[in-house]
């Protein structure tokens, strides 16, 4: 079986002495800011970046990788104990979790949530290791018409799951697109609006972007509102261990967020998000034993439904980003723009070019998981001190992390300057209600999206039909449109309304 | 003529303006080409445009369109912005002549300065925590090249 083989040279590049402790040393800095209040994974990422940069790929992969899901567990921690979500993923596991946490039973909510993710996790593995290589037999049969297609598609598809207004949602892919398109023309070697700046021939540099509208502008929107009171609900969590009961409720309810998340995380647009609000709506759904407690006020399978969806989700989104280069979220965005750091170009060859660091990436994430659990439920303790660290201690932290990131990136101080301006760009995204993920996203894709369609058009001598009578892109291309009419269907949209409504 | 999305509006605004100056700047400087050889204008010229349209129909919509609950904008967050970014922006500064040393107690101490509770103790003791744990973790442990001392110093 290949798959073995495969797994096996994974998890012999994952388990090496020197893998292992960037692992732990991932899942552990993920899980230290995840648990901080109001900072999520591409905000953590982002802040992160710098202890990546002198590392060689693979264990760098595993590394981010690992930030990714420790800043998950770390959001869910924070969600039950004082009902701050650290990130979107969470907001769910807030409604069931604190109501567990404020009935005393937090230690069975922060279980549930640790062991739904583990088994959740292991799955998902499998799940990567076993579709991504199909895939990506499937991305080498692309060529740059159905490159292009994907990409609308993906696109289209990040900003109909999300939530907010479709249309503004789009004006922000585009306004990434564009943003993308600072830099210097790859085909005709010009320049492109540059104002004579050396630093912008070569694009703006996504961290610029990430740690500017992410970083700076959420530390600002965070200190320009009153300061909230932080109510910790348990300053020693005391019987771990879920009852018998607690098990026989929440294992199908992992089961069924395993599943669910698991297939959300591949769509574009997917991922932890999305698969943990519609786990907690299948979860609201679905019939419990009767007599258990309802939903809102503590059922715990409130907390184990969108808490594995969440993290299969968030590992089977790697699968789009691994096989065919194309991030299907923000998060995703950003290990693309690392890995294009470390001198990869994410795509298919990655697996047949960098096996190791391919299968090496798939096992660690297991690897991560089971660290997580040790790390997370033994010494619950350490991550509740930290949360009644006031924010006045922490922003000065995150800034230092995020100027020197910035500093070190090419040793120059024009990064800095670029991400205070998009600090500014930030604010105003903030108080117009624009959601600035999309745009990441869009900038990321840019110059791969222009470069698709600028040889889709050589190749078809300026044919615009080639989109759409080449039946793998006019399918792919259906699909985005199918997506936005479902979307804007009067029943649909308040559907989708509610369903984002339902959690704040 | 009332706004009746403020949010909507504003938004609306700064796709418009932010599409057309693309736009334009693409039509203006770079080789549109055709669509056979499609230029360095083609692309961005595509998406300026169609973000213009986009950010115009928002606007007609902020205007027509009741919204579900309240979308004005609100007080902006002059004080924290001001001091987080120009902390920053003196960080940039200072970095590449006088050093980590100084600039990063720079940083933290006028960016301090904004959140409602600054305490020159726990300033002072969280800069040298901070910039000694830098030190230990970028440079002793990542071993990033960031000058460390002032220039004259070194």
């Amino acid at each position: 079986m290949d798959l073995f083989n495969n797994l096996a040279m994974g998890f012999g590049v994952a388990l090496s002495f020197q893998n292992l402790l960037y692992c732990l040393a991932g899942v552990f800095l993920g899980t230290l800011i995840g648990v901080l209040p109001g900072l999520g994974p591409v905000a953590t990422i982002a802040m992160l970046l710098p202890s990546i940069y002198a590392l060689e790929p693979t264990p760098a992969l595993i590394m981010l990788a690992g930030i990714y899901y420790g800043s998950q567990y770390g959001g869910s921690t924070t969600a039950i104990l004082i009902n701050v979500p650290g990130e979107s993923a969470s907001v769910v596991t807030a409604i069931d979790g604190y109501a567990m946490a404020r009935k005393g039973r937090a230690g069975p909510a922060l279980a549930a949530a640790g062991l739904g993710s583990f088994f959740a996790g292991s799955v998902a593995t499998l799940v990567v290791a076993a579709f991504a290589p199909p895939l990506t037999e499937l991305a080498f049969k692309f060529g740059p018409a159905e490159y292009f297609s994907l990409m609308v598609l993906g696109l289209i598809g990040a900003v109909v799951l999300a939530s907010g207004s479709l249309v503004k949602a789009v004006a922000m892919i585009l306004l990434g697109l564009l943003l993308g398109q600072i830099n210097t023309d790859v085909i005709s070697g010009v320049p492109r609006y540059s104002f004579d700046i050396p630093e912008l021939t070569d694009g703006i540099n996504f961290v610029a972007i990430a740690m500017g509208v992410f970083g700076f502008g959420e530390i600002i929107m965070n200190l320009g509102r009153p300061a909230e009171d932080r109510v910790v609900f348990t300053k020693d969590v005391k019987g771990l261990w879920p009852t018998k009961q607690d098990f026989k409720d929440a294992f199908p309810a992992v089961l069924r967020g395993t599943a669910l998340g698991s297939i959300l995380g591949v769509l574009p647009g997917g991922g932890a998000l999305l698969s943990s609000f519609a786990a907690y709506t299948l979860e609201k759904k679905s019939k419990g034993r009767p007599g258990e407690v309802p939903f809102g006020q503590g059922n715990i399978r409130g907390v184990a439904g969108p808490e594995s969806a969440n993290n299969a989700g968030a590992q089977t989104s790697f699968i789009p980003m691994l096989t065919l280069g194309i991030p299907p979220n923000a998060v995703m965005a950003l290990m693309v723009g690392a890995m294009t750091i470390k001198g990869i170009q994410p795509g298919p060859q990655v697996m047949t070019s960098n096996p190791e660091l391919f299968w090496g990436l798939i096992a660690s994430m297991w690897v991560g998981n089971l660290m997580l659990i040790v790390l997370n439920l033994p010494l619950i303790g350490i991550w509740i001190k930290l949360l009644t660290v006031p924010y006045r201690f922490l922003f000065p932290a995150i800034l230092s992390f995020c100027c020197i990131g910035l500093y070190t990136l090419n040793n120059n101080n024009f990064d800095v300057f670029m991400a205070v301006l998009f600090g500014v760009i930030g604010i105003i995204f903030y108080k117009l209600g624009c959601e600035p993920a999309p745009l990441l996203l869009g900038f990321i894709l840019g110059p791969m999206m222009e470069e698709n369609l600028r040889r889709a058009l050589l190749l078809s001598r300026g044919d615009w039909t080639t989109f759409v009578t080449r039946p793998l892109s006019s399918a792919l291309l259906i699909a985005a449109l199918l997506m936005i009419v479902v979307v804007m269907l009067p029943a649909i949209r308040k559907q989708r309304n509610a369903a984002f409504k339902d959690a704040d | 003529m009332r706004i009746k999305n403020e949010k909507d509006f504003w938004a609306g605004w700064m796709f418009l303006v932010a599409g057309i100056a693309f736009a334009w700047g693409a039509a203006e400087n770079y080789n549109f080409g055709s669509s056979a050889r499609p230029g360095p204008a083609y692309f961005p010229f595509g998406l300026g445009s169609l973000m213009a349209i986009l950010g115009a129909f928002i606007i007609l919509t902020s205007v027509t369109l009741q919204p579900d609950g309240d979308e004005s904008i609100g007080p902006w967050p002059f004080r924290p912005a001001v001091t987080i970014l120009g902390a920053v922006t003196a960080f940039g500064f200072a970095i590449p002549h006088i050093g980590m040393a100084i600039a990063l107690p720079l940083l933290i101490g006028i960016g301090s300065l904004a959140s409602g509770e600054f305490r020159v103790k726990e300033v002072i003791a969280n800069s040298v925590v901070l910039t000694v744990s830098s030190w230990a973790i970028f440079i002793k442990g990542l071993g990033l090249i960031i000058p460390l001392w002032p220039d004259f110093l070194g």
